[in-house]
């Protein structure tokens, strides 16, 4: 059965048959008075903008001046999470590193028992005169439960050349996708909605500082999908609304009408996503963090850009340019 | 119509629970059940990149099946379970990795050693190399009254000739023998060695003994190899990641399942059900095609769970506003499925595409993260749609006239 629609749908374009579109549907005032926090989201399109640029400008400027904090996946280097019985001090670790003509950066955890170390990638000879200097200076560590990463500046350069690679041929495929099933439009504003949202994760990223390890470019990636995702069932319900359009109807009425017609959907969904998003943040492993964090911001972006950018992108295009927007005949 | 859609419907739930009763002990079974990745169980990652020798020779194919060969021998040894042991031929690497090792740090240690046997005489001239080794073994030798843990090397036929006639001449002086640039020894030759047998002497326990004939037994690797890439996971570590992901797991499920119950009641249940079902086929699926779950896998798993609930909710919501229209219940679940159909389709192609890309193109890390992402976007349209739709029916076929609220909708006049 499922079978049957998809090649139908997909080749005609057309939503199939046994659907009987609601004779006029719900009117607009229904749908307004669904929502006690009900409000005009089309005629406020400028405010949304100036928020989002509000965000993005300090982003994109942070990114041009002081760039990513890339961690060892992408630029090489040595990592170290020793573990001791006592708690220790950073200066006994920096001391430690001093004796075998070493630097990094020294973070302690978990009351001081744990420390984090990150180094530029050690040779072996390095690695052993520093773990040994580490017993020396600052006493015995758990060696078995000792972590430890090396990515040497080659495989560094190709890890970030690999990700780059498929974040691309990622976003081209969106892109052709949507072109091909969506009129030119949609894919204009739902392009610039998802640069909207990796810029927001990548500004914040670069603001903040936070490191990007190998599972940064997951949750990117997965954004990718989500958002694209979040914003083709509210522009979808705009092309479903603009065919039952009657000739007096005003075209942002009915933009802000599918808006709130799905609102339900985007709270809901954002709000389960978030839950599950929480929950890692907060209960995962360290080595989930900062995947849960660029999600976590990432579907908020998503949200609120499909809500507040995508469909005033198309309502902009048409103020502009007029003419049936987003729609193929049918 | 009424009592078979009754009858289909306890079938398919007393199936389900079976269903989901029987697979936990299989797919939670340390030994044969899902495999754990080295970040949930400790372990070392690592990548060895063989380096041109001081005559810059070209490293050939023979070289590298050699040194994964040897290395093969030597993981052996440590008694790992499922090594994973790989060559990259074009860009002269092996990819060891190795789950589940009490003591990481030492298993490096032997895996990266060339291990080139030599002996040499007091002008540093190799006169004789491990490539004509037999047998190495370690033992203790008690003779001095306390233990000395040594290694018994076994030379073959040609190699005692040879040995036989170096300690011949080199009788009275010494004969230093080397690990790769290391002289681990320096004895004075007392009497020529003719059996073929010899004895290397000072190490500190057995355990190295141990290693040291495993290393001379495996033979030296063709070309030096150095680390280009290691990560290396505490078991500690390793099971504390896996109770805080399982743990968070958990968390997000129980909060999700009560969500969809108090937004959406009776359906909200049945997406529960079908959530349930959607796990459990999943874990089956990544069983089935030998994944090895890590963090990013979990993390994909999670993210597959968020989505399916999307496409539950756009469902639900859409089932709404056509009752809301005043629909019929079961035109409304009709309506509701095919439309949202429409939407779910080009959403989650989007999605698939992405998590193909990274499967093609990302690192083993994130492969794991994209193939449970895309199992998950393809069980959960199954689930989803095709199996909540069966659910629902049956269930609006048994009381079509059952009251609204059941579906969060309040009565419109």
């Amino acid at each position: 059965m499922t079978d049957k629609k998809l090649g139908g749908y997909s080749s005609e374009n057309k939503p199939p048959k046994n659907i009987i579109p609601a004779e006029g549907g719900v009117t607009y005032e229904q749908v307004k008075k669904q929502y006690r926090f009900y409000f005009n989201v089309v005629n406020k399109r400028y405010i949304w903008f100036a928020l989002s640029l509000l965000i993005l400008i300090p982003g994109i400027i942070s990114l041009m001046v002081q760039g990513l904090n890339l961690g060892i996946d992408y630029k090489g280097g040595s990592m170290f999470n020793i573990r001791f019985e006592q708690s220790i001090t950073q200066m006994q670790i920096t001391n430690a590193l001093d004796s075998v003509g070493l630097s990094g950066q020294v973070q302690l955890s978990n009351n001081g028992n744990e420390v984090l170390v990150r180094t530029d990638a050690l040779s072996d000879e390095q690695r052993d005169a520093f773990l040994k200097a580490i017993e020396k200076e600052v006493g015995s560590f758990d060696r078995a439960n000792l972590e430890e990463s090396l990515v040497g500046p080659a495989i560094g350069a190709e890890l970030k050349s690999s990700a780059i690679k498929a974040t691309t041929v990622a976003a081209i495929l969106i892109l052709l996708y949507i072109t091909v099933r969506f009129k030119f439009i949609y894919a204009f504003s739902g392009t610039l909605t998802l640069i909207h949202d990796v810029l927001i994760i990548l500004g914040l990223f670069s603001i903040f500082q936070w490191e990007i390890d190998a599972n940064f470019i997951a949750a990117v990636l997965t954004i990718f999908g989500y958002s694209i995702n979040d914003t083709v069932v509210i522009l979808d319900r705009i092309r479903e609304n603009e065919k039952k359009m009657k000739k007096r109807d005003s075209y942002e009425d009915m933009v802000d009408k599918s808006i709130w017609q799905t609102m339900g959907r985007s709270l809901k969904t954002g709000g389960t996503v978030i839950i599950a998003l929480l929950a890692i943040l907060i209960l995962g492993g360290e080595s989930t963090k900062i995947f849960a964090l660029a999600m976590l911001i990432g579907v908020f972006a998503g949200a609120y850009s499909s809500i507040f950018i995508a469909s005033q992108l198309v309502v902009e295009y048409k103020a502009r340019f007029g003419g049936r927007v987003g729609s193929k005949k049918s | 119509m009424k009592r078979g859609n009754v009858i289909k419907l306890t079938i398919t739930v007393i199936l389900v629970v079976a269903f989901v009763v029987l697979s936990i002990e299989p797919l939670s079974d340390p030994e044969n059940g899902i495999s754990l990745g080295l970040d949930l169980r400790g372990g070392v990652h690592l990548v060895l990149q063989a380096e041109p020798g001081k005559d810059s020779t070209t490293i050939t194919a023979d070289d590298m099946e050699k040194a994964r060969a040897i290395i093969e021998q030597r993981v052996d040894a440590l008694g790992v379970s499922e090594p994973y042991i790989q060559v990259d031929n074009q860009k002269k690497r092996v990819i060891v990795e190795l789950a589940g090792i009490d003591n990481p740090d030492e298993a490096v240690e032997l895996l990266k050693t060339t291990a080139k046997l030599t002996f040499r005489d007091s002008d540093g001239n190799i006169l004789l190399d491990g490539s004509k080794l037999k047998d190495a073994k370690a033992a203790v030798d008690n003779s001095m009254g306390r233990p000395n843990y040594v290694v018994h090397i076994t030379f073959t036929p040609e190699g005692a000739n040879e040995f036989a006639k170096i300690t011949t001449d080199l009788l009275g002086q010494n004969l230093a023998i080397y690990l790769d640039e290391q002289m681990i020894q320096n004895p004075v030759i007392r009497s020529p060695i003719v059996n073929g047998q010899g004895q290397i002497e000072g190490y500190a326990s057995l355990e190295e003994a141990a290693n040291y004939a495993v290393l001379l037994r495996s033979g030296a690797l063709p070309v030096s190899m150095s680390i280009v890439e290691k990560y290396q996971v505490g078991a500690l570590l390793g099971h504390d990641s896996l109770n805080k992901s399982l743990n968070a797991c958990l968390v997000a499920l129980i909060f999700i399942f009560l969500f969809m119950l108090v937004l959406y009641r009776l359906p909200g249940l049945i997406a529960d059900f079908a959530l349930t079902v959607f796990s459990v086929i999943v874990l089956w699926v990544l069983y089935g095609i030998g994944t090895v779950l890590t963090l990013p896998g979990i993390a994909g798993f999670v993210l597959s769970l968020g989505m399916t609930l999307d496409l539950n909710i756009i469902v639900f919501e859409r089932i709404k506003e056509e009752l809301r229209l005043g629909k019929s219940l079961r035109a409304a679940v009709d309506a509701g499925f095919s439309r949202a159909f429409i939407t779910v389709f080009d959403s989650n192609l989007t999605t698939l595409f992405a998590a193909g890309a990274l499967f093609l193109l990302g690192s083993s890390s994130i492969k794991g993260f994209a193939i449970t992402l895309i199992i998950g976007i393809l069980v959960s349209l199954f689930t989803a749609i095709t199996f909540t739709r069966w659910i629902m029916r049956w269930i609006v076929g048994i009381n079509p006239r059952m009251n609204k609220s059941f579906f969060g909708v309040k009565e419109v006049r």
